[in-house]
């Protein structure tokens, strides 16, 4: 299975993924993760957030519910002064109106009282935007994504370099979106339909990583719901933001800005693992490197094994590659 | 408000006894195609735009339908009536795009603003100031014609190739570069010239609204002693004439971008696609203020009517209205949060934003408090404000919810802002627009319409409405993305839900249209105040019908009454 993964594995040229795969057996230190049901994707017949894996996530979770109280509070409100006017106010129950069409101190709460109530709003909103602005720190891993139409393709340039291309996952009984790639349902690990790629864009969890996103034709947006991020994919720009996943395992997304015909068919999925299984994943690629080698360093190398077995065979493409950047 | 009514009441009724002939009525083709009478272009408005509001239900009608479960099912029969390859799968998805940007166009700007303004305000703003007719009568009939120009225009686009397929795919706010590079072909050109041409009618007819009310105003009849329906059309023409000419700038860029070579939003000629977003929200959020603004003034005038009482805090509503516009005018990117704005930008839009509740709640407390200590008359006009006070409720509060720049990362472009600007919009103006309707039908047409047809509509519509948008917050919080044709399973309970609830909304629609048939076959004659006491401005002082040519003397107001 890791084998014929691998061989899908975009950007490395067919002899050279003919080379990995065989090394596969060997490699065997990645295989995607099986997504939980409900965690990182919407459940079936929600009504609120997904539950959020990110710091910003759950702040931002934490201000919504907090609104929602405030907004519902308002509705209701309006409801019961409605119904005691119908009640109250109408002809029968109040044959002469009341000619009163100015009350000063009245127009002056009703003006102030909203104002005190957004002011209470938008301190932690305001906060919660610095936060989510806070810069990644300088040796944070950076990872550069490519919207395009109709799929996204992840650059791991402090990792070698390599490009992954993320296509939708066909879905059995439609028409083919995306030639070539397969049937979703075909794998163990395949998550819901719609949702679910080839390549996933695989993050380390539990530390800051720093997206740089931009587009190639036309505008896209990286968006996935339960880490609280969305940002647009603009030609010509590259838009930075800190990602910060707390937990392994697999959060999904969908393109959120109008990008021509399958813009409903280039769905995100992130997958998060702990840092070992991710410098494991990166060696899984053609000139994948750890700190600038194509060998882990000590304290990952225990972790994933077979790691250099992977490296000798992949070693003169990964530094034709290492050197073309 | 009281004028001295009784003595026009009599001008009236001469006009009355001596028929049509006193009238001066020129014959059909001259009286509709060249006309210069306010009443009857604001006929022609409101004849448009409803046939501008059944075209773009019928197509929100498909797109539920095609909602209705996973999966493509009928964009292939509709790509492939308007000319696409049936086995092109592109096609048929670009066939979704053309679908919701007409969707949104014409319910933008055929049905909403054709409505209110062209409609409602061509017919009452003169009346309520005791104006014999617009300022400028002939602009007035070809600001209407320039919009039935453009409705065209719009009607041609899905006809010829986009890019994918047949027709504009690039939804309502066009932007770039999927409306340049992306979008080859006629399609987007016809749909920016559509724009270019209701746009233009609009800003005259802005201009005529604004010299007729300056000008025109009857004898004691203050800018504080106007009614507030004519306040809000004022506000609103003022955020026409001042929105209009950037989005006629932004989408001529995109047209010289398109086929001049230009590159004003390309970034590989020095251009900037965000730099068209800012130009198209500049005019796009004063936008959803001129089609609710109106609205505003309907439900004021229809509150006070029924409560029999003056309306509450009069000069605090008016400029409330004026408020609204000016901050309208400084908020405009919350539309581009994910744009990538610099972290001050969006916090001073998010606190901008905000800003706005605070007229906006006054208004909403304000016909409450007209209504508190009221003698209230339940006719469907006022069933249908209030309908809209607690609509309009629920759809401003979510967008204190969206202002919040941190909050919108995950909302943004999901199903909880089509949720939200549908409560303004489909519930909001619309439930005015209905409001204003049975409010002034039986003026403007001299017959009667069922009340209990009326009441049962609004019923049916309520249910209706709210089944249909309110399951969108849920979607749009479980991350459901707008613009989307399909979705994932987990979607599908509360997107087949929305679907039920727009079949009891088209039900709703054919109990108007019967009630439609109804007052013009049946229906009583109507007097010229059938509302009572309540109504005090001064369309009720003439006739149901009012005389071809009203106030050719002009009525005096009585200083003495205020508010």
């Amino acid at each position: 299975m890791t084998g014929a993964f691998v061989a899908l594995v975009v950007g490395a040229t067919p002899a050279f993924a003919q080379a990995t795969a065989a090394a596969a057996p060997a490699a065997g230190s990645y295989t995607p993760m099986k997504p939980t049901p409900g965690i990182g994707m919407p459940v079936d017949g929600g009504i609120g957030l997904q539950k959020q894996f990110s710091p910003t996530g759950e702040y931002g979770a934490w201000l919504h519910h907090g609104l929602l109280w405030i907004i519902g509070l308002i509705c209701l409100f309006v409801l019961a002064l409605l119904v005691i006017i119908a009640v109250r106010f109408n002809r029968r129950a109040n044959p002469v109106a009341s000619k009163t069409s100015h009350n000063t101190a009245l127009e002056v709460a009703w003006t102030l009282l909203p104002v005190l109530v957004l002011i209470a709003i938008a301190v932690p909103s305001i906060d919660l935007i610095a936060k989510q602005y806070k810069p990644a720190p300088e040796s944070a891993l950076t990872i550069k994504i490519t919207g395009n139409q109709w799929f996204w393709t992840y650059g791991y340039p402090d990792n070698g370099d390599f490009e992954v291309i993320s296509n939708m996952l066909n879905i059995p009984g439609q028409p083919t979106i995306n030639n070539g790639i397969r049937e979703v349902g075909t794998r163990p690990w395949d998550g819901p339909s719609h949702l679910e790629v080839d390549n996933r864009m695989v993050v380390p969890a539990g530390e800051p990583i720093r997206l740089q996103i931009t587009a190639a034709d036309v505008i896209h947006s990286f968006a996935v719901p339960s880490l609280w991020f969305k940002l647009d994919a603009v030609p010509g720009r590259i838009n930075e933001r800190v990602l910060f996943v707390e937990k392994p395992g697999v959060y999904y997304g969908q393109c959120s800005e109008l990008c021509g015909a399958k813009h409903g068919y280039m769905p995100i999925a992130v997958e998060a693992l702990p840092r070992d299984k991710y410098n494991a994943w990166v060696l899984t690629h053609a000139g994948g490197l750890i700190d600038g080698k194509k060998k882990p360093v000590a304290a990952t190398a225990a972790a994933a094994p077979a790691a250099p077995a992977t490296d000798a065979s992949a070693a003169p493409a990964g530094e034709a590659s290492a050197e073309a950047e | 408000m009281a004028t001295t009514a009784d003595h026009f009441q009599a001008h009236t009724e001469d006009h009355g006894h001596h028929g049509h002939d006193h009238e001066h009525k020129p014959a059909f083709f001259a009286r509709w195609f060249m006309s210069t009478n306010h009443k009857d272009i604001g006929t022609m408005y409101l004849i448009f735009a409803i046939f501008a509001g059944v075209v773009g239900g019928a197509i929100s009608g498909i797109m539920r339908a095609e909602l209705a479960q996973p999966g493509i099912q009928y964009l292939g029969f509709f790509a492939k009536m308007v000319g696409d390859n049936p086995t092109d799968f592109n096609a048929t998805l670009h066939m979704w795009n053309v679908l919701i940007t007409a969707h949104g166009l014409i319910m933008v700007f055929f049905m909403v603003m054709p409505a209110i303004i062209g409609g409602f305000g061509n017919w009452f703003v003169p009346i309520m100031i005791g104006a014999p007719d617009m300022a400028f009568p002939r602009m007035n009939n070809i600001s209407f014609w320039l919009t039935v120009a453009g409705f065209c225009s719009l009607m041609c686009s899905p006809f010829v190739p986009g890019g994918t397929g047949m027709g504009a795919g690039t939804g309502w706010t066009v932007y770039a570069p999927l409306s340049t590079s992306g979008s080859v072909g006629p399609a987007v050109d016809f749909g920016i010239f559509a724009l270019h041409l209701a746009g233009a009618g609009s800003i005259m007819g802005a201009i005529n609204f604004i010299t007729t009310i300056f000008n025109m105003r009857a004898p004691g009849m203050t800018i504080h002693k106007m009614p507030l329906f004519v306040w809000s059309v004022l506000v609103t023409a003022f955020l026409l004439l001042l929105a209009l000419p950037v989005l006629a700038a932004a989408i001529t860029m995109l047209l010289t971008d398109r086929n001049f070579g230009t590159t004003f939003f390309d970034a590989s000629g020095g251009g900037d696609p965000v730099l068209y977003q800012h130009l198209f929200w500049f005019f796009g959020h004063p936008e959803v203020y001129i089609m609710i603004l109106p609205g505003f003034g309907i439900i004021s005038q229809i509150v006070s009517t029924f409560s029999k009482k003056p309306v509450f805090g009069y000069l605090g509503m008016a400029y409330a209205m004026v408020a609204i516009g000016v901050v309208g005018f400084i908020v405009w990117a919350h539309h581009m949060y994910a744009t990538g704005l610099s972290v001050n930008t969006k916090m001073y839009f998010t606190a901008a934003t905000m800003v706005i509740a605070v007229p906006t709640g006054v208004k909403i407390f304000s016909w409450i408090a007209t209504m508190w200590g009221g003698s209230i008359e339940f006719k469907s006009p006022m069933v249908w404000a209030i309908g809209f006070i607690f609509l309009f409720t629920v759809g401003g509060v979510t967008g204190v919810v969206l202002a919040n720049g941190g909050v919108d990362d995950v909302l943004h472009d999901t199903y909880y802002v089509v949720a939200h600007f549908h409560y303004v919009l489909s519930l909001g103006a619309v439930t005015a627009l209905f409001a204003g309707f049975y409010y002034w039908f039986p003026k403007m047409s001299g017959r009667m319409h069922s009340e209990f047809l009326a009441h049962v509509h609004f019923w049916i519509f309520f249910v209706g409405v709210n089944m249909i948008f309110f399951p969108m917050h849920f979607l749009g919080l479980q991350g459901m993305p707008r613009r989307y044709p399909d979705y994932a399973e987990a979607f599908t309970y509360w997107n087949h839900f929305a679907t039920v609830g727009y079949m009891v909304m088209s039900a709703s629609m054919v109990v108007w249209f019967v009630n439609i048939i109804y007052a013009f076959t049946a229906g009583k004659k109507a007097p010229a105040n059938y509302w009572g006491e309540g109504a005090t401005t001064l369309e009720w002082t003439l006739s149901s019908p009012p005389p071809y040519h009203q106030f050719e003397t002009l009525p005096v107001i009585d200083e003495t009454v205020h508010h």
